[in-house]
């Protein structure tokens, strides 16, 4: 059976289509790209294509826990609905929060937001997408009045120039990138450049590239927008009709960067390089400017992505096939987060609390028979706000879903202190382990990808229907589920009446059209996000809705494909606004020891905290360990080679992560991924060193500048250790690991000072004495392996610290020799090699004097050797003591009577 | 009649008579007949009623596994063809040097131009007490084993004196043949003069594992007899008495040198030739194991082979001569795979390189001397016993394949390639 669906990681949100068996419930046959889609026409990235990899019910979380004991859902239920009661009742509904995600459906982002907002009556609801692109959505709103994505992805295809900046697409939104690469090798003239301070992956595509200094995004559009002011490339008909603030923005810019010069000089790029973006911006109209989290995760993004904007708005270069300021998001449903109104600072679907007129049509909408709403008069505390009011004991109560906060969260080491604080943390999950679930008293098993039912929203305003394929494992249940049965058990249940996914969508679509008058302005009701078309579906059509872009409505019945095709904007009186900035310097600049800047971010083929993506062990082969990549004069300065664990720290925390030498940073800087977690290696969460602190405006934290020292690490020994599924991983018996699931063990890199008896430590650490083992005393050496009735429980090679990549083999081999019931021993032989037998199997010895095989006799026999005499010549086999001429007698006879039998059935 | 004769090597010369009739003769008959310049004239003689016999697969007939005709070389017909003079069941009792003849067991006299001595060697008796009981047998004749086979008859109980590679395939053979085996070995483990201790204690395992009773740093003091002409038992040095109706000395190999002494040639414990094979005499040879070269005497058959290369040279008026090359052992016991060449027991700065999987009785300890090697134990896998041999013949530098050297020639050539 097939089904389509949506891949579940970035914010491409491209069409899948799920190949199932119906006898099979815990995982899928396979998943490969639906043509039909939009988005991605077919394509997938390989953690797309992977997906049916990540499944599987091992690992996951299958019943509710109350302080570490299973229980029932009614006592999971009732104890959850009792201590938020009673919370609320002792503090207020302020003292609850909750922190959901853009992992979550929009039905269950759009109950959960009236769930906290409307009937627990508080503001703290924020959303790790606050990580991702707030200052997305505060730039947006700042100049179109609304959070609107003017683009579509076929304005990438159409554009004459594509800018990409703060975006490494080739990693982190595959697809796009392909769909970008297709469309220039047809349209040879189309320009891309890439802004970034790394030399990425994206750079292959790049006509120019400018590695521009950390920060120094305002400068460089503001040089731009003083050099399309100084050549008189300013679209002067759309600033004049469209538009409000050109004449302070354009001086704001011209004060900062007056000329080419000055920007080159504060963009640490070549002036003829810079001159030419300039000039290839200036002269099209069809440009499309792209941008990810290197724009948004800034104590300045929002007015960096305003900077952006200015430079179309002074070009018109908005509202037009292939041309557009467009924010990629980084998660699947970010959007649909957004369209809820699922942020701290939002009240719902495209309304804020200061909206006029929203609170009261909020409160009306939500209004049952029996049940009025309580919504709270303003916003609530953003992510890092929100860790402080826990730390003031403000928040007393915290329910997260989805998401794993002490990994992503900066600070994350304080995070962690503030949330072990909180009198009452829920955590609704899908998986059984992760960081954050070490610290929920309430834990709430929910489904996951391939379970879940309902609609996802991708960057260019499309929604898809994630479909349900198969049953959750065990005892977890969908999150809308959860919380509905939670709001039913705080007497809320008549405003939580929903029989199913498809009605809860409905009252989201009908939310949006709520006295929402295209012919009004936004200050007496009117929305752009508004899916009122969409509404009335019953189950069946629900189920069959195809990809389509909001607005959809009387109108727009078909949906929208691009925003502002009319000029009208979100404003009050309809213009656009060019915002005045500066560049501020970053918060977190080197300082005395931490002398170098951090930059974090994603990796190809990892997804956030790897809860899933490590779950498909070809996914661990891209980058297997956490790393650290460093100029080569850094390197030197520091002390630290290519290859060895080496040590980043500051005053907040530690970092520990392979070192890989590059001259794709600049001098000064450092980058390192952002997923690793206790989970997966030793001291290896970047944000443990990101300070909290974010952007004034969106909130947003400046996760792509922290500042550190770089420094070795003193390590004797290496190791391997390659364990079965149900053995105990030895972590505490080491200075530094990482694990790496492969598919049949797991495999753990270790490092440590004190080298020990490595017999001995086996028989501590991992509970049993060799089976087998190997030493080269000399080079300190040791590799063992412990078997149980044939079966391979564990596998451990151990060198001196740089020295045990020769030792290792083939890992994929020994992989695989976890999955027998019992080794051969023609493998079992090879299993301390680490590979399988390179040469020919020549059989049982039969010349033990120069070791040839009976096989290899047999070949020679079949080629001609008739006689001992003549084997001897050609194998030496018989000639030395000459004791297996017998058997090489009988060897002849024997293959001379099968050649007479098999003559004679011929003959026959 | 005197005539002066030339003993220049390259005079090839024309009436040569061989005695001894085993493995080593043997292998020099083959080498000669193929070359043209052979000697004419080749008579050999040998005590035994047959011709010579592969001595190696003794274990193996002893156990039934072959039979007599398998083990055999080549038959009278060969000899015929190629003109060579086979006096089988002739026993040589004194060397007439002046004469240049020799005298055999009937009092004829045979006159040579050239004499070769191959005469080989037989156990290592002990005088103890009783050691003229019947029933207590050398292990190195079809002789041997005919009444090793006869004794079986009529004893269920059997002990082997010596738990060296000829004691321990004894054993096995007898074993085979369903009696009940103890070997009592002086040495604290098996094969002690190829071993290490890890590998004896495998093959120990081994060979207990099928039924063989050891006993290990202990000797023989007494043969026992109930009826005072047929052994009864055995007594230890602590002792023990071992019940055993048939008694086999393993324990060493004495020359067959007499013949030689005895016509006055220079020897110590055995028959002392050159490089040349050469003995102190000029027109007397000595081959295998009744010669010393380098006071070294030899028992395995890669070295004789050497020297069988070397005379046939010389025998057909080449120069080459005979140096001592390293050789390796192989055990030849059905089911256990052995090799060990080298030494024995690393010395202070070597490097010992070890792998063990006793469950599965696989064991390898390999010895380096800057990265050279300088002797190996393989145990259970001997497949790259041959390759880790030539290594160390060659003396090549193997730390480019350090790290896979273990894991035999395959890996570590495969290294050497990637780090060439």
């Amino acid at each position: 059976m097939e089904t389509n669906t949506t891949c579940p990681y970035c914010g491409v949100g491209c069409g899948v289509v799920a190949q199932h068996d119906a006898g099979r419930g815990d995982t899928l046959a396979g998943v490969t790209g639906d043509k039909t889609h939009p988005a991605n026409e077919g394509r997938l990235c390989v953690k797309g294509s992977a997906l049916a990899q990540t499944l599987g019910h091992e690992g996951r979380l299958t019943h509710p826990r109350i302080d570490g004991v299973t229980v029932s859902w009614e006592t999971a239920l009732s104890a959850v609905a009792s201590r938020l009661g009673s919370i609320r009742a002792q503090h207020g509904g302020g003292a609850i929060a909750g922190y959901l995600s853009g992992q979550l459906l929009t039905e269950d982002y759009y109950i959960a937001n009236k769930f906290f907002k409307g009937f627990v009556g508080t503001p703290h609801v924020d959303t790790n997408s606050r990580l991702c692109m707030a200052s997305a959505v505060a730039g947006y709103k700042r100049a179109f009045g609304a959070d609107a994505v003017p683009c579509c992805y076929e304005d990438l295809e159409t554009a004459e120039l594509v800018v990409l900046t703060g975006s490494n697409l080739a990693w982190n939104h595959p697809v796009l990138y392909q769909r970008l690469r297709a469309a220039k090798s047809r349209n040879p003239l189309m320009r891309i450049v890439v802004i970034d301070p790394r030399v990425t992956d994206t750079c292959e595509l790049a006509d120019l590239f400018l590695q521009i200094a950390p920060g120094s995004d305002i400068a460089l559009f503001n040089g731009l927008l003083s050099y399309m002011a100084g050549k008189g490339r300013l679209d002067r008909d759309f600033i004049e009709h469209h538009t409000e603030g050109f004449d302070d923005a354009l001086a704001a810019a011209q004060q900062e960067v007056p000329d080419i010069a000055t920007a080159a000089e504060r963009c640490g790029v070549d002036a003829e390089r810079l001159e030419t973006f300039y000039y290839w911006f200036a002269t099209q109209l069809h440009v499309v400017t792209l941008y990810s989290q290197g724009i948004n995760q800034s104590s300045g993004g929002t007015d960096r992505v305003n900077a952006i904007i200015n430079a179309h708005l002074a070009g018109g270069s908005i509202g037009l096939p292939g041309a557009g300021p467009f924010s990629i998001t980084g998660q699947p449903n970010a959007m649909g987060g957004r369209e809820v109104g699922g942020l701290a600072n939002q009240l719902a679907a495209h309304m804020d609390y200061h909206t006029p007129g929203a609170l009261d049509r909020v409160t009306r909408f939500w209004t049952t028979p029996n049940l009025v709403p309580a919504l709270p008069d303003g916003p609530g505390h953003k992510a890092l706000a929100l860790v402080e009011a826990i730390e003031r004991g403000e928040v007393q109560a915290l329910w997260i879903m989805a998401t794993n906060p002490l990994v992503s969260l900066p600070d994350a080491n304080r995070v962690r202190a503030a949330i072990q604080k909180c009198p009452l943390v829920i955590v609704s999950d899908c998986v059984a382990r992760n960081d954050t679930l070490a610290y929920a008293d309430i834990v709430l098993p929910a489904s996951g990808w391939a379970e879940k039912d309902g609609t996802v929203t991708n960057s260019e305003r499309r929604i898809s229907r994630q479909r349900g394929i198969l049953p959750p494992p065990g005892e977890a249940r969908h999150d809308w589920w959860i919380i509905r049965e939670v709001a039913r058990h705080m007497g809320f249940g008549e405003a939580f009446d929903y029989q199913g996914v498809h009605e809860i969508f409905d009252e989201h679509a009908r939310l949006s059209g709520f006295e929402n008058d295209p012919q009004a302005t936004p200050d007496t009701g009117y929305r752009l996000f508004d899916i009122s078309g969409l509404a009335g579906m019953d189950r069946a059509r629900y189920d069959a809705l195809a990809p389509i872009q909001w607005p959809v409505n009387a109108d727009a019945p078909r949906g929208t494909a691009r925003l502002f095709e009319r000029a009208r904007f979100m404003t009050p009186n309809g213009r656009a606004r060019l915002i005045a900035v500066a560049s501020s310097p970053a918060i977190q600049q080197p300082d005395g020891e931490a002398r170098l800047v951090l930059n974090t971010g994603r990796i190809r083929d990892q997804w956030h905290t790897m809860t899933r993506t490590a779950r498909a062990p070809r996914l661990m082969h891209h980058r297997s360990e956490p790393f650290i990549e460093v100029h080569p004069e850094d390197a030197r300065h520091a002390s630290v080679q290519n290859g060895q664990i080496a040590r980043l720290h500051n005053t907040l925390g530690e970092y520990l992560g392979r070192v890989r030498v590059t001259t794709a940073q600049r001098r000064g800087e450092l980058f390192i991924p952002i997923h690793w977690n206790d989970q997966f290696a030793h001291q290896a969460r970047a944000s443990a060193l990101i300070a909290a602190v974010c952007d004034p405006l969106s909130g947003q934290p400046e996760s792509k500048q922290g500042r550190v020292a770089l420094s070795p690490i003193t390590a004797q020994w290496e190791a391997c250790l390659l364990l079965g599924h149900d053995a105990r991983a030895p972590l505490g018996e080491s200075d530094w690991w990482a694990r790496i699931p492969l598919t049949h063990c797991q495999r753990f890199q270790m490092m440590g000072e004190k080298t020990p008896d490595w017999m001995t430590w086996c028989e501590r650490a991992l509970g049993q004495v060799p089976t087998l083992w190997s030493e080269d005393h000399g080079r300190r050496h040791f590799r063992a392996a412990c078997l149980h009735k044939g079966r391979v429980v564990w596998w451990l090679a151990v060198a001196p610290v740089g020295t045990l990549n020769a030792m290792l083999g083939d890992v994929g081999w020994l992989d695989d020799c976890f999955a027998l019931e019992a080794l051969e021993s023609p493998q079992r032989r090879r299993l301390l090699a680490g590979r399988a037998a390179s040469g020919e199997d020549t059989g049982a010895t039969v010349c033990s004097c120069h070791q040839v095989g009976e096989k290899t006799i047999h070949r020679a026999i079949a080629d001609g050797c008739n006689s001992v005499e003549a084997l001897g010549e050609t194998l030496a086999c018989g000639t030395e003591c000459g004791s297996c001429i017998p058997e090489l007698k009988q060897l002849i006879a024997a293959q001379h009577a099968r050649r007479d039998e098999a003559t004679e059935q011929v003959s026959v | 009649m005197t005539t002066v004769r030339d003993p220049q090597p390259d005079v090839t010369p024309q009436r040569v008579l061989i005695i001894g009739n085993g493995m080593a003769t043997q292998r020099l008959l083959e080498a000669l007949v193929t070359r043209p310049e052979r000697p004419p004239e080749i008579h050999v003689f040998g005590d035994e009623g047959t011709p010579a016999y592969n001595r190696i697969l003794l274990s193996p007939l002893l156990a039934g596994e072959v039979d007599e005709a398998a083990i055999g070389l080549r038959n009278r017909d060969w000899f015929e063809a190629h003109n060579i003079t086979l006096h089988c069941g002739r026993r040589i009792t004194a060397i007439d040097r002046t004469a240049r003849q020799i005298i055999d067991d009937r009092d004829e006299r045979h006159g040579y131009d050239h004499l070769i001595i191959a005469t080989g060697s037989r156990a290592r008796l002990f005088d103890l007490p009783g050691a003229e009981l019947q029933s207590i047998h050398g292990f190195r004749t079809t002789g041997d084993v005919a009444s090793l086979m006869a004794a079986g008859e009529h004893t269920r109980r059997a002990v082997v004196i010596g738990g060296g590679l000829l004691g321990l395939e004894a054993a096995e053979g007898l074993r085979k043949r369903g009696l009940e085996v103890t070997v009592v070995h002086r040495g604290a483990h098996l094969m002690n003069r190829q071993l290490d201790d890890r590998a004896a204690e495998l093959l120990a395992d081994e060979l207990q594992g099928r039924g063989l009773t050891l006993r290990l740093e202990r000797h023989p003091v007494a043969y026992e007899s109930v009826n005072g002409t047929h052994v009864a038992g055995v007594r230890l040095d602590d002792g023990e008495h071992l019940e055993a109706g048939l008694v086999v000395v393993a324990a060493g190999i004495v020359p067959n040198a007499e013949p030689g002494f005895e016509a006055g040639l220079a020897g110590d414990r055995a028959i002392r030739v050159d490089d040349t094979l050469t003995t102190s005499d000029a027109s007397v040879m000595a081959l295998g194991e009744c010669c010393e070269f380098e006071r070294t005497t030899f028992g395995l058959v890669d070295p004789i082979w050497a020297q069988v290369e070397v005379m046939a040279d010389r025998l057909c008026g080449g120069d080459r001569r005979y140096a001592l090359t390293p050789s390796a052992t192989r055990l030849k016991v059905s089911g256990v795979e052995l090799y060990t060449f080298g030494l024995l027991a690393p010395e202070p700065g070597d490097e010992v390189l070890r792998y063990l999987d006793a469950d599965h009785g696989d064991y390898r300890r390999l010895i380096l001397r800057n990265n050279r090697l300088v002797g190996a134990v393989l145990y259970g896998d001997t497949r790259d016993g041959p390759w880790y041999f030539r290594q160390s013949v060659d003396q090549n530098d193997l730390s480019p394949c350090r790290d896979t050297l273990l894991f035999g020639a395959t890996d570590a050539i495969q290294q050497l390639e990637e780090a060439a």
